[in-house]
């Protein structure tokens, strides 16, 4: 064939993009093909596709969809841990002259695709998965506002994440950090894929957040059950609500100052160029105003789930509810003051940076009014050592060194000499991992009785606890060492031998963690084994507070058989304790919305047409173009798009769960 | 107060033994005053940071489900007593904080020319301060001394006690340029100027290096800086100028190819205008200068004549090559009359602050240097068809 | 056995609803796409913006001045306006129930966007041709994509309201319908809102600079 007639149907895929010579990368592509087709083999063999596809793909439960995001989230979490191992192996072994094992053409790759998938494929899942699953039934709702959105929503993320993995085996992926400040970032110097894997990748997922975060405000602000005045939702869905408000107020920046990067790359425009009057410095602040609410993206939920976790296992009324939620609206507001502080050196006047400086200082005022008010929580309480809360006294402790470094980091003249270096390195993950991830798991282990209707294993849950903790301190305290060497982030090589004990241990910490993670696995699958042991038939398996556990666990389609009414912050706390009684008659039909395939669908397109950008194969980008557009406008043309579950069901459902708490007594 | 520093920094130095904590124990003033406010924001911070980690252990062990002897106030949740003190406590930390900030963030503004050069010894008037112009290029670092006439790549001296001010620009992306025993950092980005004011107070051999990613040979992009004294100085300064050849525009296009883990060179000549055609991205003949492009801009633009002063870009270091869907690269041609004097130092650098909110405001750019364009050889190259 | 207890008969309180209704279809939809719209409003604030910044540098190439005419695109916005006035019509005759004059103001209002997009094509290709592309300099980069962008969304608002003719059309106006058009007239309206600052910051101010 032509290489004309090549290039039409290719693009400038060929098979010199296979990256054939780079072992490492092969080594994997066979270990996850052998993975992928044994799974592949196994769904086929054992005829789940069309319980997976009825059930879970098109499926517009909230309840589903969330448990689909934090599998996306841990599944992510391997492969952007995987790279966190590899960056740890490479610093530890580049020293006295050896060059590590990686080049700088794979380890520049490793350590922005660490940074991209941790935070927009492992944090943003588990969090969204939370919120999705948790908030609903916290408010006593049925559903999320727009079921079938929240579906694409979901897939359009998996979009992003199967963009980014497939960077690994087809092409690269960016080398330019996470952040992709251009001129790097632009086709001058980073001709190839890379950049455009990322573009694309986050685009799409891009899509889905927004979209989501408008769902879930709309749930939160519209389908609360009677009684629930906003100063009764529980503290996660508050937290909730100012993530999400967070998530609208800034992802559309992201999708402009991208959009506007790949019209530097795509044609030719100088927005973020050098030369015909563009300026990059204008990216730079134009993606930390998307990038510093980011940060409160993730972290305001963690805080919600904290406080839950919190004032359950401490049998104890949350203290200071009403501070609290003045706190989380307060830092909502102003995480969008202080985007300079990340580049304090980019020669800003003084006034300017003292201004963002001591914006950034004020914040940690609410924060540390919460972290008072979960303190003054456990005052006076009667605290059980479940896994839920043991996460959360590890947060506490480590979350206020990272909130401390994070304030020295906002003084400018200190961030001078500290900016960019492993200092940083090491505050971020302090926050991130001691804020975020600590978050997730406390969440995960609180919730997941919920969902599955049996706790997870305490034996398991403790060793994946102890190796996270010390992993964690071991690979990150040496880093803020390294960092008051003067030591910088994203060296390959090093100098200076006096250096590399310090990146010893923290090898050692990410080995310890890794320890954890395999922890973690272990006891999903143990749990797994063991739930009939485990299983919780009452719904509420911790004695809690809020609305979730007034329904059975799992929770059946709809929800609630009847819609509650609250009268109490803690709503069920207050209805255990003046006696409510579960209703036994009376069921009617319940309306709810139907399933549909459209979703994933459409985010399939979406995410070839992001495949033929990259590729520059412009008949597959114009097709799946085209293909939205049919799709999405057929969409429109269903006007029946719900359901009623007959009444004989919902009794069927709650006669079975009288049943059960029947026996359980 | 410096009792105080002292105190703090006690335990800190006992523990701390044995490694080079450079960032801790610098040698140059301005960043011994960004240790002492890291130092200073560190104990201020420790003073709520300690309390609250001690209460969470105590009220996370004396609250235990086990221990029925302590107290169980389930409803207990509000006391505003307690509130007033935990948004009152941090606050007034922050205050404090705050106020330092201010004073710090002014003081050691690393545009502000220096008023000490230790803390008990103000600046000798008698001894004008180092001029050097740093520029980072792929994936190395290249010194110009332009009161020397002398230009480095990879290593850096300055004498002991001598202001130095540094003018900070870059070739092709962003860099930032740090040596932490000297003073914090500061971007290093192309077609733009940064600056850095400071002053190395102990003779010694200190790392510099790049602070910022800016792609494959980034981890092998630091140099040597030298503190020496006087004569140390003169003689290195000497040794520079019998390594001979000249920095021309010529050999820095040479030059700024990229390339990596470079070795020091060293010319002992350099045009005299090469820092400024690097600052305004005209080193190329035939390439129009940022400061003559911002100055036609000012006035408006250059109507439709500037619609036919582009030609094909054949170096292709600045622009967009090989955007897809967009038109061959090409770059704005010098206008200015051909007769222009070539190589002619202009007036030092004034330029008003540019306070556009979103270009990082107080950032000096480029000043517009009249007839400094480089259009003389314009002739010589194909004209484009456009 | 626990019935839905009435607190008027026995003062217990109520911890759920014996007799529900379901929210109404829709019940969510106008908050929705209002928080959408100001997400998009994001958007083009960022859009402007990035025109605020960039749209002074014009690497030595052409200025609104030398390349805007100004009679055009008053045209071109009263033809803006003007559909937003006949969409004003078409959802009076809506509320009226009266499906083929709605349709006809829909008809009316998609000729005047198609008009506006017409119109702001010619006046893109006059520029191109000229050789002032959006390659030229930072502030044509910038102007395009401010200009674009809001075409892009008056062209995805013109496939919108032909696909809602269709359904109203075919289905006549129900309620889903209904809320269709409110949607899309408030989308239409915000076109407008946004062209206005297009009109005065890019068009009208970029002339006096």
């Amino acid at each position: 064939m032509s290489p004309d007639l090549l290039k039409l149907i290719f693009g400038r895929l060929g098979f010199e993009s296979l990256p054939l010579h780079e072992p490492i990368v092969v080594g994997t592509f066979a270990v996850v093909a052998l993975g992928g087709a044994a799974l592949l083999g196994g769904l086929t063999y054992f005829r789940l596709w069309g319980y997976l596809w009825r059930e879970w793909f098109t499926t517009v439960d909230h309840k589903r969809i969330g448990i689909m995001y934090m599998i996306l989230g841990i599944v992510m979490l391997l492969r952007g841990f995987a790279d966190a191992l590899m960056m740890r192996g490479q610093q530890m072994l580049a020293f006295g002259g050896s060059e590590g094992y990686l080049n700088a053409h794979h380890y520049d790759q490793v350590f922005t695709a660490h940074g991209v998938i941790m935070i927009f494929f492992v944090a943003m899942p588990l969090v969204t998965g939370l919120m999705n699953y948790v908030v609903p039934l916290q408010i006593g709702a049925r559903d999320v506002s727009f079921p079938f959105l929240n579906n694409f929503s979901f897939w359009m993320t998996v979009g992003g994440a199967v963009l980014v993995m497939a960077s690994l085996f087809i092409g690269e992926f960016a080398r330019t950090g996470w952040l992709a400040y251009p001129p790097l970032s632009n086709i001058g110097y980073s001709p190839d894929v890379g950049v455009d894997y990322y573009i694309w990748a986050l685009q799409v997922a891009g899509v889905g957040t927004t979209l989501s975060g408008i769902n879930l405000i709309c749930t939160i602000v519209k389908l609360r059950c009677p009684g629930m005045t906003m100063m009764k939702m529980p503290v996660f869905t508050w937290t909730s609500l100012c993530t999400n408000v967070l998530i609208v107020a800034s992802f559309p920046v992201l999708t402009v100052v991208l959009a506007l990067l790949s019209l530097d790359r795509y044609v030719g425009t100088n927005f973020f160029t050098n030369d015909f009057g563009g300026s990059p410095m204008m990216y730079v602040n134009l993606i930390w105003i998307w990038g510093h609410p980011e940060v409160y993206i993730l972290v305001l939920p963690a805080f919600g789930i904290f406080s839950e976790v919190t004032s359950t296992f401490s049998g104890k009324r949350l203290f200071g509810y009403t501070s609290m939620v003045y706190a989380t609206v307060v830092i909502t507001i102003l995480s969008y003051l202080v985007w300079l502080h990340h580049f304090f050196t980019m020669g800003s006047g003084a006034s300017v940076n003292s201004f963002f400086g001591i914006t950034t200082m004020i914040i940690s005022i609410p924060t540390g009014a919460k972290m008072f008010n979960w303190l003054f929580t456990m005052y006076r309480g009667r605290i059980r050592y479940e896994l839920p809360m043991m996460w959360t006294i590890a947060f506490m402790l480590t979350f206020v060194i990272g909130g401390m470094t994070g304030v020295l980091l906002a003084v400018p003249p200190a961030d001078f000499v500290l900016h960019n270096s492993l200092f940083l390195i090491a505050h971020f993950h302090n926050v991130i991992i001691g804020g975020v991830v600590f978050g997730a798991f406390a969440g995960i282990s609180y919730w997941f009785p919920k969902a599955f209707g049996f706790k997870l294993d305490p034996f398991w849950g403790k060793m994946s606890f102890w190796f996270w903790v010390t992993g964690f301190y071991l690979a990150f305290m040496p880093l803020y060492v390294l960092g008051l060497m003067g030591v910088t982030r994203r060296l390959r090589v090093f100098d200076d031998p006096s250096l590399q004990i310090w990146f010893v241990i923290a090898a050692i910490g990410a080995f310890l963690v890794l320890l954890g993670i395999l922890s973690m696995l272990m006891q999903f699958a143990v749990s797994f084994l063991r739930r009939e042991q485990l299983k919780d038939v009452t719904g509420d398996p911790w004695d809690a507070r809020t609305l979730e556990w007034a329904t059975s666990s799992p929770p059946p389609d709809y929800n609630f058989a009847f819609t509650p009414v609250v009268h109490d912050n803690d709503a069920w706390w207050d209805m255990k304790r003046r006696g409510y009684q579960r209703p036994l008659t009376g069921f009617k039909p319940i309306h709810m919305p139907s399933s549909t395939g459209t979703g994933i669908i459409l985010a399939g397109l979406a995410t070839a047409m992001g495949f033929g950008l990259i590729w520059y194969i412009w008949w597959l980008a114009a097709l799946s173009f085209a293909g939205l557009l049919v799709v999405g406008i057929g969409h429109t043309f269903n006007y029946h798009r719900d359901f009623d579950i007959p009444a004989e069901d919902v009794i069927r459902t709650e006669d079975a769960r009288t049943k059960l708490l029947a026996g359980a007594k | 107060m410096s009792r105080l520093k002292i105190l703090a920094l006690l335990p800190l130095a006992a523990a701390l033994s044995g490694c080079d904590y450079v960032v801790l124990a610098p040698a140059g003033d301005i960043a011994a005053q960004q240790r002492d406010l890291v130092i200073i924001s560190t104990v201020l911070m420790l003073l709520i940071v300690v309390p609250v980690m001690a209460l969470t252990v105590l009220f996370a062990w004396r609250y235990r489900q086990s221990n029925t002897e302590a107290r169980y106030e389930p409803e207990w949740d509000h006391s505003t007593a307690l509130e007033l003190v935990i948004w009152s406590a941090p606050l007034l930390i922050i205050v404090c904080l705050g106020a330092l900030t201010w004073m710090g963030t002014h003081l050691l503004d690393p545009y502000r020319t220096l008023g000490r050069i230790h803390a008990d010894r103000a600046v000798d008037q008698s001894k004008a301060p180092l001029e050097v112009d740093v520029v980072a290029l792929d994936w190395k670092w290249l010194f110009i001394y332009p009161d020397y006439g002398i230009a480095t790549v990879n290593e850096l001296a300055a004498p002991v006690d001598r202001p130095i001010n540094f003018r900070i620009t870059a070739s092709s992306v962003m860099n930032s340029f740090y040596i932490p025993a000297l003073a914090g950092q500061i971007y290093a980005m192309p077609g733009m100027e940064t600056k850095l004011h400071a002053v190395v107070n102990h003779a010694g051999s200190y790392k510099g290096f790049s602070a910022n990613y800016s792609g494959a040979g980034f981890s092998g992009m630091h140099f040597n800086f030298r503190g020496l004294d006087d004569k140390g100085f003169d003689a290195w300064i000497a040794q520079a100028k019998s390594a001979g050849g000249a920095l021309g525009r010529a050999e820095y296009l040479q030059l700024e190819k990229p390339s990596q883990n470079e070795p020091v060179r060293r010319w002992g000549a350099v045009d005299a205008d090469l820092y400024r055609l690097i600052l305004n991205m005209c080193v190329e003949t035939g390439k129009m200068c940022q400061s003559e492009m911002m100055a036609i801009d000012a006035k408006g633009g250059n109507g439709h004549e500037g619609l036919n002063n582009t030609l094909p870009l054949t170096y292709d270091k600045y622009a967009r090559r090989g955007a897809p869907l967009g038109p061959e690269p090409t770059f704005v041609a010098g206008t200015c009359t051909p007769d222009a004097p070539q190589g002619q130092t202009t007036a030092s650098i004034k330029a008003p602050i540019d306070i556009a909110p979103l270009t990082g405001a107080g950032l000096k750019r480029p000043t517009f240097t009249p007839l400094k364009s480089s259009s003389f050889f314009l002739g010589l190259r194909p004209k484009s068809d456009s | 056995m626990t019935v839905a207890v009435n607190p008027s008969q026995t003062g217990e309180p109520v911890f759920y609803l014996a007799d529900e209704h379901p929210h109404p279809e829709g019940w969510s939809t106008s908050l929705g796409f209002w928080i959408y719209l100001m997400s998009d409003c994001l958007i083009f604030a960022i859009l402007f913006a990035t025109f605020g910044v960039l749209g002074g540098n014009y690497a030595a190439g052409p200025a609104p001045k030398d390349l805007f005419d100004l009679n055009l695109v008053a045209v071109n916005t009263s033809m803006l306006l003007l559909s937003s006035i006949t969409y004003g019509f078409a959802m009076l005759t809506m509320q009226q129930n009266k499906v083929a004059q709605t349709q006809v103001w829909l008809a009316i209002t998609g000729l005047f966007g198609l008009a506006f997009i017409g119109i702001e094509l010619t006046e893109f290709a006059h520029m191109i041709h000229e050789g002032a592309t959006p390659q030229r300099s930072a502030f044509l980069s910038a102007f395009f994509t401010l200009v674009g962008t809001h075409g892009l969304h008056v062209s995805c608002g013109l496939i919108w309201l032909v696909t809602l003719m269709v359904q109203v059309g075919k289905f006549g106006l129900i309620e889903a319908n209904r809320r269709r058009l409110m949607c899309l007239s408030m989308f239409w309206h915000f076109l407008d809102v946004v062209w206005i600052g297009v009109f005065t910051f890019v068009y009208l101010l970029g002339v006096l600079r």
